[in-house]
């Protein structure tokens, strides 16, 4: 057994919020600066070289690069031997968010009722999804969601027929109808079989990974190559005022299914696809 | 074309601007986003008047970050203007010129931009911490209590945007898009 203090976690996580916001993963970084030289569209490649200079003055001048600094999603993995103390985890990862937030000069953008609609003044909560693995690591993933592109993002219940060109398809139709109030250039995750539930934490989660690596099973891997060059062709462009660079990459995740079912989720990102992760 | 444009906006320099045209912004812009909006909206229903002008004034749909110390504001950049669609032409038609926002409008915000003669600009998503360097000052004018949301004047210097919705009612995420399909 080992022992985690949940303190640490706390201080942990207050460290990821503010640094997220602030400097996009190098992979990130990568994609953007390619992007630039590849868009064709002039307007296109000024849109993008902005975002380029954004990122900068956000890293310089500790500028969150985007005012909408997200609701807190947080993949957290558990080993089965670690046991926490000094408190409740979860109230541990909220305290962190609360005052990454804060003390980060964050924007506030979480209300307690989705009817109600009064601000809980502090981001907090988070959206946590927890797993237990195996060993007495704690690994921390936080991932700040916009709305203006999370708002775009579609589950589709497909039926097994519709096989991989229903899912293509699936794709193509979120990807366009988000177009600019998504602030293309977009990453688009994808979680394919599952149940309803579970597509959307697998397309969730695509988002997360590193944007300049492929899946390793071939033909997803083949699929995200295949859906990013279509999305691609589809001329929206940095800020959906045309061009070719739509997407700066596809990630999909796959699970098992049921024998009646195709389920696939797009949770569409912006170019500010923040993802971060530690471990204790 | 590359424009350098004066706030408020004038009816005169409305009605000059093209789908496509690059402008930079500078004066005085208000703003407010969705809860504001909603404000705005039931005070008019209500028969109350407006906390702020809408005459030739433009709107920036922005909730910024909280300012640093030392700071104007923090980053701010535009928010998704589908939301604000249900309320714009009510104030369009009070008068409100123009609208900085992103991503598509309703054919009733189209057809009003029309009707007015007003102007729908976007301005690049997710730049937040390049625009911030245009605002030069940012007061809160209206509901405080909103937070991020409640309405600012700000005063801007070349902010850049560009035309997507002109009062002739071109489109140019309409007709962009089409240009770069393969
Ligand atoms: S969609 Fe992304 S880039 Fe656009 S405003 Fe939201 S968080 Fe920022």
């Amino acid at each position: 057994m080992r022992t985690v203090q949940v303190q640490t976690v706390t201080d942990t996580v207050r460290e990821m919020c503010i640094s997220v916001n602030h400097q996009l993963s190098s992979d990130m970084v990568c994609k953007l600066t390619e992007a630039v030289k590849i868009e064709e569209s002039p307007l296109g490649k000024q849109i993008l070289g902005q975002l380029v200079e954004n990122m900068d003055i956000a890293k310089t001048e500790m500028i969150p690069i985007c005012q909408d600094t997200g609701m807190a999603v947080i993949f957290i993995e558990i080993g089965q031997d670690v046991h926490f103390e000094g408190g409740n985890l979860e109230d541990a990862i909220n305290e962190g968010v609360r005052r990454g937030y804060t003390d980060g000069y964050l924007r506030k953008s979480v209300v307690r009722d989705p009817i109600e609609r009064e601000n809980t003044k502090d981001n907090t909560p988070a959206v946590i999804h927890y797993s237990i693995v195996p060993g007495d690591g704690v690994k921390i993933t936080l991932a700040p969601k916009g709305f203006g592109s999370e708002n775009m993002s579609r589950v589709f219940m497909l039926k097994p027929a519709q096989g991989i060109e229903g899912v293509k398809e699936a794709v193509l139709t979120a990807v366009a109808e988000a177009g600019p109030n998504a602030c293309p250039p977009m990453v688009v995750g994808v979680g394919v079989g599952g149940t309803f539930e579970k597509c959307a934490i697998l397309a969730k989660k695509a988002l997360t990974r590193n944007v300049q690596e492929h899946s390793s099973i071939p033909y997803v891997a083949d699929l995200e190559k295949e859906l990013l060059e279509k999305i691609n062709s589809l001329g929206l462009g940095p800020g959906g005022l045309g061009g070719r660079m739509t997407a700066l990459a596809v990630s999909v995740e796959t699970y098992p299914t049921h024998i009646a079912g195709l389920p696939v989720a797009v949770n569409i990102c912006c170019h500010v696809n923040r993802h971060i992760v530690r471990e204790i | 074309m590359d424009r350098k444009i004066t706030l408020p906006l004038t009816d005169e320099d409305a009605r000059s601007l093209r789908a496509g045209d690059y402008v930079y912004l500078s004066g005085v812009i208000y703003t407010a986003r969705d809860a504001a909006h909603k404000r705005m909206y039931e005070a008019l229903e209500n028969g109350e008047s407006l906390p702020i002008e809408m005459q030739n004034n433009v709107v920036y749909y922005l909730g910024p970050t909280p300012a640093r110390p030392g700071h104007v504001i923090g980053s701010a950049g535009p928010t998704t203007s589908s939301r604000m669609d249900k309320y714009a032409p009510k104030l369009l038609d009070l008068g409100l010129k123009g609208m900085v926002g992103k991503g598509k409008r309703t054919q009733e915000v189209i057809d009003a931009v029309v009707r007015n003669g007003a102007v729908y600009f976007a301005a690049v998503g997710g730049a937040g911490a390049l625009l911030s360097k245009c605002i030069k000052k940012a007061d809160v004018v209206a509901y405080d209590d909103l937070g991020t949301e409640a309405i600012r004047r700000l005063e801007i210097e070349n902010l850049p945007v560009i035309v997507v919705i002109d009062s002739e009612g071109t489109n140019l995420y309409a007709t962009a898009a089409e240009q770069w399909k393969k």
